[in-house]
């Protein structure tokens, strides 16, 4: 198991460390400012703050020493007069998900942005640019729309460790995107979902993925959690098949994580509709596959199962070796040693958990 | 010249603001002036198409300007500027 974790938090990106057996707080940079997203690249252990202002705007920065230091670097912008809809200028609202390029492109950095607009930097973050091709893709004005958020976004970006040209993000909501030759051309990836919550749920765009995550050991292997559902694709996005329970918990919510070593294990952490988005019955529970989604597994030993109100999002559930951990809107953080059959408490007085991410 | 005055939230971020006087006869020029001085300080102030960003406001010898999209409200050679936020959330 990685030894750090990585926090976006209402206030504030908090670093904690496994140490003598437990997890230690080990730092807070940015006491007080949102953090919609912290992020360590694995390839280099540069730390990233998507930070969230409010009054002034999304800010970037970046810490090479595990956050004693920070340097802003200019945050994704939109071109002058780009126009999320028509008469409607496009600025950026919100970063909401990061990724690295891969081992071959080392400079590559990935970030999505409500409303809608995809960035990369090519000179290790120092500059982003707006990836023009999906921006202008023909469905975008009048086929994508705000789900999570007023305005449509990215929250999911999946680079195929195999060829990092071949990236599949995830947008609410419009539904999963694929490129293969690294955001030059784009196809829609959406057969098989359900869009129940739209007059025609026939349509080519407007799905409403919560988190898309491929198998670490298997990328043609791609779940998501939805908003209809749970669904999972074994080629690569190009049929999606739903592996909800029908009567049990593991349906709406918005996380998901993917074992590192097994393609047909996965965590999610249900949610009571959304209409209410509470806790299941006042009661937390995490839900795991071992068999590819056949079958879910409810895991409540060492979460609250009574008064509870917590829910999970879509950033804020991992896995790493045999650990998950999950943080919630309440500002648990939860820990597991072996896969959820056991939690214990990392903390129980966090401001609202947004991201949570293991790193070195 | 015109004194140009910053709320305290700001200096969290630019700890070297201060009042300022600037010749700027608009409140885009005068804007450019300080990010002269402290680069970096109109991202926080205007958004990507230069825009004033919603929960900021600007003052003109106390009086809130009313364009906000172009920054075009007149003031005198010797008017007072005030950058400031809303005060919100929790």
């Amino acid at each position: 198991m990685k030894s750090t974790l990585l926090l976006g938090t209402r206030k504030g990106l908090i670093a904690y460390r496994f140490q003598n057996g437990k997890w230690t707080m080990e730092s807070c940079s940015f006491e007080g400012v949102p953090i919609s997203i912290a992020y360590a690249d694995p390839r280099n252990g540069t730390w990233w703050a998507c930070q969230d202002h409010g009054h002034w705007g999304v800010k970037l920065q970046r810490s090479k020493d595990r956050g004693k230091s920070w340097e802003e670097v200019t945050a994704p912008a939109y071109p002058e007069g780009e126009e999320v809809k028509d008469g409607m200028p496009a600025t950026t609202r919100y970063l909401w998900a990061m990724a690295h390029g891969g081992k071959n492109y080392t400079s590559r950095l990935w970030i999505g942005t409500d409303p809608g607009g995809l960035f990369v930097s090519e000179d290790e973050g120092n500059s982003f640019q707006l990836v023009e091709s999906l921006w202008q893709h023909p469905t975008r004005k009048e086929g994508w729309f705000g789900g999570g958020r007023d305005l449509p976004g990215i929250h999911s970006i999946v680079v195929d460790p195999r060829n990092e040209d071949h990236i599949h993000i995830g947008i609410s909501c419009a539904g999963v995107f694929e490129t293969t030759d690294a955001g030059k051309s784009w196809a829609i990836r959406n057969k098989g979902m359900n869009a129940d919550f739209l007059p025609d749920p026939t349509v080519e765009t407007g799905f409403d993925p919560h988190i898309v995550v491929a198998a670490p050991s298997n990328p043609d292997m791609l779940w998501q959690q939805n908003h209809c559902g749970i669904f999972r694709s074994t080629d690569a996005g190009k049929n999606w098949i739903d592996v909800s329970e029908a009567d049990g918990p593991a349906r709406f919510g918005f996380a998901l994580a993917v074992a590192g070593d097994n393609p047909d294990q996965a965590w999610v952490a249900p949610a009571d509709s959304d209409v209410n988005r509470t806790a299941i019955q006042s009661a937390l529970v995490i839900c795991r596959t071992d068999d590819g989604g056949k079958t879910w597994k409810q895991l409540r030993n060492g979460l609250p199962q009574e008064s509870c109100f917590d829910i999970v999002y879509r950033h804020a559930l991992v896995n790493d070796s045999n650990a998950v951990v999950f943080g919630t809107t309440t500002g648990n953080l939860f820990f597991s040693p072996d896969r959820g059959e056991h939690w214990q408490v990392i903390n129980n007085y966090l401001p609202m958990i947004y991201s949570v991410q293991f790193a070195e | 010249m015109v004194l140009v005055k910053f709320t305290y939230a700001l200096k969290r971020f630019f700890p070297k603001l201060a009042d300022t006087k600037v010749d700027g006869k608009t409140i885009s020029a005068i804007l450019q002036e300080i990010e002269a001085r402290h680069p970096g300080v109109t991202k926080y102030v205007l958004d990507d198409q230069g825009r004033l960003r919603q929960h900021v406001n600007i003052f003109i010898d106390g009086v809130m300007i009313k364009d906000r999209t172009k920054l075009t409200d007149p003031f005198l050679e010797n008017s007072e500027i005030y950058i400031m936020q809303a005060l919100s959330g929790g």
